[in-house]
């Protein structure tokens, strides 16, 4: 076990409330000053099944998740099973007294004794695991005060009781397993995963309006945005399908709401013809979608980066977008926020596109900066020159944008080709004119496009290429091979449109590309030959619906070099 | 005081003696009636002949998709809750391909008013049968005559206990004004179901058709659901016109409009801080 981080694993059935455990053992890891990683694999089902919430705190900042266990604490027998392979050396195991650890490094722990009812046994594994890697109890004792102090003073004090007896009972116990790891954080660190963070992007970008229809991975972002939002006056519906929520966004987007709507890729599939109708409206709206394994239902709950084609392409027709590609939660706020900014500067579709590794991994987060990010366009409330025409041609195919409602100039948003009054029309001369004008908002969104991040020395032997939320699994990768050859790591995190001189440098000075993607086909890695001519010559790929680890990168290396 | 006039006169491409020319036109009698000008008012619609209404008339609009009206309309409420919202359609587009939505927004019950003009029959695409269509309508995709029961849009929103539920018949244009007042004054969901003869490609449903069996209600009690029910489901030798239903029930919605809405920064502060 590496001094400096440290690998807990959480193993057990849905409905067995590890979920629980792993939250508020990351809350404290967090307020401990200690750097958070959270992995969570779980299966589509409301009860049993094989779930994990690995938790990876560490004293420097985590970059992926590890393959490696530290500390399992297993809620039943399956975990131990399924996990004996992937225990380092002297790694410690919890369970109760009444599975058989194998003569492991275990802390059996007597759940009868230590607690009056199964319904405490979680905070019983909860004190056993802080007291394991010695927290500070009174940050536990503090969390579970905020966390049930509501259900009424005995339900506190039962769990606080359990707490503390479990935590003293790991001091008494004979066990080899240390952990000195001095947290180096620093205070007031926020605890978020990648939903919560684009929920908290939209909400600083000003979203008020959020229409989706539940579906995993996606659900946490609408109800975090709910559950934050709505008391401050976000308006928001769970409508019968994604057709009804795409369609209903750009009904309040059109009347001067800020909207967005959220949904995976068999949801945003059905999207695509309301997609459509954004652009060719002019509609704004900002559409998150989290990405699983298809293709159509495939693994509900498991990741994958394969829905990269369906939403740079998606929709009939021709109409300008960007599509943006956090790599982490910080990632997630600032780019959603930036996504608003470009959907109300353009009047077209703007993407945000994660995945399930992403959606549900908790990070420790610097309180993201309100103060520091840009006004986002308005649109206008008054009209006083003459006409109003809302498809007007301009340099900029940006037309002046008004909210019907204000003035007595008539709103007029059309899905047929029209021209500058809305009216309809086959005009060619038309048609053409009009196309063009929406298409020449890919000059300024062109001109507005995030280069990718460069990290390591230019013209190394290798550079990996990476898209969305592997770039931590390729850093750490890299830190960590042992090789004479030095590597690279060229990074993406606005995936369309690409401008070419912002990288092509640093793809033709290096000795090897090789695309590192959550998928069967290198999406990415396509796109990057579709719009340079250039063409990676390697892949590392991962599409067995698990989130992409730094050991995965490492073997594709080996293999590879 | 609203005039008729303001709402424009507009060459369409509506085929001469369809029954689309007179609702447009009480349409416009009915704003006028109620003061409403063309910037007053938000208008929804989809696809199809019926769907090109508003761009026949003077008015704020968003014409989309087809089938997609009602989701538009809502929104559109949802944003700027102080704004009448009318929901323009047809038949196919709301109780064929927008049949989900139909249904959700009965339940929602917004404040709104959907006016379908139900010509029993798809125009735009020349003539297939629509989910209105009598069983055994023979058509060109429907040569044995169409194999499903038609859709009872009445019956089902009364079933629902929609808020508001009307039919009525654009040959009868008086009566057709006072019901879309009276649906655009409701406060809740308000369904105008409106005979549409279509002369181009419904030889069945004709204005002879309508005009033989429609009557308007005289003393009939919308509140009585029972009554209703029983009405709702007379299609047939005779075909009631009027209100059918009406129940006042809560209403989706809130005060504020989303454009002026803005949130405050330390509220915002304190949201981040609850993640701490
Ligand atoms: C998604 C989609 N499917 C099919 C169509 C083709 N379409 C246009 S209008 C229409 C039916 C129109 O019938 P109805 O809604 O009854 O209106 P009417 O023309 O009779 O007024 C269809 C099928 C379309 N525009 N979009
Ligand atoms: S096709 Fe039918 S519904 Fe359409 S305009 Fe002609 S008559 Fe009217």
């Amino acid at each position: 076990m590496s001094k400096q981080s440290l690998n807990i694993v959480i193993g057990g059935a849905a409905g067995q409330g590890l979920a629980t455990i792993g939250r508020l053992l990351s809350k404290a890891v967090v307020r401990a000053g200690y750097h958070l990683l959270v992995t969570q694999k779980y299966m589509s089902r409301v009860r049993g099944g094989h779930n994990t919430f690995a938790v990876r705190l560490g004293t420097e900042p985590l970059l992926s998740g590890t393959e490696t266990i530290d500390v399992l604490a297993a809620l039943n027998e399956e975990t131990l099973d399924k996990h004996s392979e992937e225990l380092a050396k002297n790694a410690l195991v919890v369970a109760g007294d009444d599975l058989d650890t194998k003569d492991r490094n275990a802390l059996r722990i007597p759940f009868k004794e230590l607690a009056p009812k199964p319904l405490f046994y979680n905070i019983v594994v909860l004190g056993v695991l802080a007291g394991a890697i010695r927290l500070d109890i009174s940050i536990l004792e503090e969390l579970l005060t905020q966390t049930f102090g509501k259900k009424g003073d005995e339900i506190l004090q039962g769990n606080l009781d359990v707490l503390r007896k479990a935590y003293d009972w790991v001091a008494e116990q004979d066990h080899e397993f240390g952990f000195d790891g001095t947290p180096k954080a620093g205070k007031g660190r926020m605890m978020v995963n990648g939903n919560e963070a684009i929920a908290l992007g939209a909400l600083a970008a000003g979203c008020n309006f959020v229409s989706f229809y539940p579906m995993t991975p996606a659900t946490s972002v609408a109800l975090s945005l709910i559950g934050k939002g709505a008391p401050l006056g976000l308006q928001y519906e769970q409508v019968e399908d994604e057709i009804a929520a795409v369609n209903m966004a750009l009904g309040a987007s059109y009347a001067g709401a800020k909207a967005l709507v959220t949904t995976s890729g068999g949801g945003f599939a059905l999207m695509e013809e309301g997609i459509s109708l954004a652009g060719v409206s002019e509609t704004p709206l900002v559409c998150v979608v989290v990405q699983r394994p298809g293709p159509a239902t495939g693994m509900a709950t498991r990741t994958e980066q394969s829905d990269l084609n369906l939403v740079v392409y998606a929709g009939h027709g021709e109409f300008p977008r960007a599509v943006f590609a956090p790599s982490d939660p910080e990632e997630c706020f600032y780019l959603t926020h930036r996504a608003f900014d470009l959907t109300e500067t353009y009047q077209t579709p703007v993407f945000v596109l994660s995945d399930q590794y992403l959606a549900d991994s908790y990070r420790d987060e610097e309180l993201f900066d309100l103060d520091g990010l840009p006004e986002i366009a308005a649109p206008l409330l008054e009209w006083k020159e003459d006409e109003y025409k809302r498809y007007a041609l301009t340099d900029d195919g940006v037309s002046p944008r008004l909210i019907p409602g204000y003035s007595e100039a008539l709103v007029r948003a059309d899905s047929h080709e029209h021209d500058e009054s809305s009216r309809i029309t086959e005009n060619a001369e038309n048609r053409t004119v009009q196309n063009s004008k929406r298409l020449r908002k890919e000059t300024g969104l062109f001109e507005e496009v995030i280069g990718p991040d460069y990290y390591g020395e230019e013209g190394a032997d290798v550079v990996l290429m990476s898209w969305g939320s592997t770039l931590g699994a390729c850093l750490e990768a890299c830190e960590r091979i042992d090789s004479k050859k030095t590597f690279g790591v060229l990074h993406f995190k606005q995936v369309y449109p690409l401008r070419e001189e912002q990288f092509m440098d640093y793809l033709e000075s290096a000795g090897k590309v090789i695309a590192v993607e959550g998928n069967a086909t290198a999406q990415f890695a396509q796109l990057v030959a579709r719009e340079t001519g250039f063409f990676a010559q390697d892949r590392i790929l991962r599409f067995d619906g698990r989130a992409m680890t730094w050991e995965y990168v490492l073997k594709g290396l080996t293999e590879i070099l | 005081m609203v005039s008729t006039e303001q709402f424009g006169e507009f060459e369409t491409s509506w085929c001469p003696g369809c029954g689309n020319f007179s609702i447009v036109k009480c349409l416009k009698q009915a704003l006028a009636d109620m003061d409403l000008a063309p910037h007053d008012i938000l208008v929804s619609s989809g696809i199809g002949q019926a769907a090109k209404l508003p761009h026949y008339m003077l008015c704020n609009m968003f014409n989309g998709l087809h089938g997609r009206s009602m989701p538009v309309a809502q929104g559109m409420k949802m944003a700027l809750p102080d704004m009448p919202v009318l929901c323009v359609s047809g038949d196919g587009c709301s109780y064929g391909e927008g049949g989900n939505h139909f249904l959700a927004a009965l339940r929602r019950n917004m404040d709104l008013t959907l006016l379908v003009h139900d010509n029993q029959i798809y125009g735009l695409t020349k003539g297939q049968a629509s989910p209105t269509s009598s069983r055994g309508h023979v058509t060109k995709a429907q040569p044995e005559g169409s194999r499903s029961d038609g859709f009872n849009p009445v019956a089902t929103a009364v079933a629902m206990r929609a808020s508001f539920v009307a039919r009525a018949f654009s040959g009868e244009q008086d009566h057709l004004v006072s019901v879309i007042k009276e649906a655009v004054n409701h406060k809740g969901f308000s369904l105008v179901d409106i005979l549409q003869p279509c002369v181009s490609f419904n030889k069945v449903n004709t204005y002879a058709w309508y005009k033989e069996r429609t009557y308007i209600l005289e003393d009939h009690d919308p509140t009585d659901w029972t009554a209703a029910m029983t009405l709702s489901e007379e299609f047939g030798e005779r075909i009631p016109l009027g209100v059918i239903y009406r129940e006042d029930k809560p209403v989706f919605g809130h005060g504020e409009r989303l454009a002026e809405h803005k949130y405050d920064k330390n509220d915002l502060k304190a949201v981040l801080q609850s993640y701490t």
